[in-house]
C-alpha cells in the first residue's frame, strides 16, 4: 500500500497507508448492512459509492439530504435490518438535529460513515487547518456521540465492531473516513 | 374542508391491527385516540421526519402496510422525502397529508405558500404514480378503502380542519414507553 503524507505547511503530519474501498465494502457486508443510505460525498465517492452502486446487496438507497438518511436508518433499526448513512461532514453537521433527536435522545443505532471533505492526509481531524474538519469530533464529543477515525488500512478493522457495538448498546456511531479509499 | 377526526376515522376503518401507522404532531393526538395500537410509531423527532422514518420502515418490513398521516407543515420542512420515496419506490407505503395550512402545533401560524402551494402536485412532480386529494369528506369516504388497496406508493392530500381543542401529552409521543412498545409489536408479528 503507498504511504502518502500531508503537504500542507503548518500542519503536523505524519506518513499513512493508502485506504481500499473494496475492504471497506468488505467489512460493511460483514457487519450485516443491508442498506446504504447515501448523499453522495466527494471523499467517498469513487472508493465507496460508484462500487456500492454496482451491489444489489447491500441495497442503496439515494436520498435528498442527510436528515432523511437519519430517519430511515431509525425506521430500519425498529424492523431488525442494518442501515448505514454514507455521507459528508457537511451532511453531518446540517443533520444534527436529527442526529440529536432520533439517535441520541432516543439511543437508536443510527450507524453513519462520513468522508472528510478536505481533511489534509495524514493530519487528524483535530489538527486540520479547515475549520470545517476540525470541529467534527469536538462536535460529537459534546453530543456523546462514539466515532471512530478510519485514515488508513490498518483501521478497517474498526468498522465492523464499532457497527456491532451500536446495534447491541443501541446507540448511534460515526466512522470518520480521513481520506479517499482507492 | 374534511374535519380532521372524521377524517381520521374514515382512515382507521380501514386500517388492520397489523398496520403500521405514523401519525404526526396534532394528528397523532387525535389518531391516538381513534385507534390506540403498539403499531403506532409516533417517535419520529421533529421538523418533518415521519415520512423518511416511514420509508425505513416500508424497507424493512416489505410484508407491513406503513401509513403516514402527515402535516403539511412536517411536509414543508422535508420535500425532498417526496423524490426519495418516489425513487425507493416501496409498493407498502402510503403517506397521507393533513393541509390545514398552519404550524398547527407552533401556535397556528400560516404556513408559507398556504392556499398557494399544491401538495398533490408537488408528489406527482416528484414521481409519485397514484396521487390523490380530497376536500370533501363523503367523496373520502367512499374512496379511501380502495386507495389503501393500491400498490404503492401512494400520496393523498387531504383538505382539513382541526376538531378543536387538544391537550398534548408529549410522552404519549416520545417517551421511551412508545418506542418500546413498537418494537416489541413489530418484533412479534
Amino acid at each position: 500500500m503507498e504511504m502518502l503524507a500531508s503537504a500542507s505547511a503548518g500542519v503536523a503530519s505524519r506518513a499513512v497507508a493508502g485506504l481500499s474501498g473494496e475492504s471497506i465494502i468488505r467489512e460493511i457486508k460483514a457487519s450485516g448492512i443491508q442498506f446504504v443510505i447515501s448523499v453522495p460525498d466527494i471523499t467517498t465517492s469513487e472508493g465507496l459509492l460508484r462500487p456500492l452502486a454496482k451491489l444489489t446487496d447491500p441495497g442503496l438507497i439515494r436520498i435528498c439530504k442527510e436528515d432523511e438518511g437519519v430517519a430511515i436508518c431509525a425506521g430500519l433499526s425498529f424492523t431488525g435490518k442494518r442501515g448505514l448513512l454514507l455521507i459528508q461532514q457537511t451532511g453531518l453537521l446540517d443533520s444534527i438535529n436529527a442526529i440529536r433527536g432520533n439517535a441520541v435522545e432516543y439511543q437508536l443505532p443510527i450507524c453513519m460513515m462520513v468522508g472528510l471533505l478536505e481533511k489534509e492526509v495524514g493530519v487528524m481531524p483535530r489538527q486540520s487547518k479547515r475549520y470545517g474538519v476540525r470541529i467534527v469530533e469536538p462536535i460529537l464529543e459534546a453530543m456523546g456521540i462514539d466515532y471512530h477515525n478510519v485514515e488508513e488500512q490498518g483501521d478497517v478493522t474498526k468498522i465492523r465492531p464499532a457497527i456491532d457495538t451500536a446495534y447491541a448498546d443501541s446507540k448511534p456511531v460515526v466512522l470518520l473516513i480521513g481520506q479517499r479509499p482507492s | 374542508m374534511m374535519d380532521r377526526k372524521k377524517t381520521l376515522a374514515a382512515i382507521a376503518r380501514h386500517v388492520t391491527d397489523a398496520d403500521i401507522v405514523l401519525p404526526v404532531y396534532s394528528t397523532a393526538f387525535d389518531w391516538i385516540d381513534i385507534r390506540p395500537n403498539p403499531l403506532n410509531y409516533l417517535s419520529h423527532g421533529a421538523m418533518g421526519l415521519a415520512s423518511s422514518h416511514a420509508l425505513g420502515l416500508a424497507l424493512g418490513r416489505p410484508d407491513k402496510k406503513v401509513i403516514v398521516l402527515d402535516g403539511d407543515g412536517s411536509l414543508l420542512m422535508n420535500l425532498g422525502t417526496l423524490v426519495s420515496t418516489a425513487e425507493a419506490a416501496p409498493k407498502n407505503l402510503f403517506h397521507f397529508v393533513c393541509e390545514n395550512g398552519t404550524y398547527e402545533a407552533n401556535g397556528g401560524h400560516p404556513i408559507p405558500g398556504r392556499g398557494a402551494v399544491s401538495f398533490a402536485g408537488m408528489a406527482r412532480s416528484a414521481g409519485y404514480k397514484s396521487v390523490y386529494e380530497f376536500s370533501d369528506l363523503k367523496i373520502f369516504e367512499q374512496q379511501v378503502g380502495a386507495i389503501l388497496a393500491e400498490q404503492g406508493p401512494v400520496f393523498v392530500c387531504l383538505k382539513i380542519v382541526s376538531s378543536g381543542d387538544q391537550e398534548r401529552d408529549y410522552s404519549r409521543l416520545h417517551g421511551p414507553h412508545v418506542r418500546k412498545a413498537f418494537k416489541d409489536a413489530l418484533g412479534a408479528g
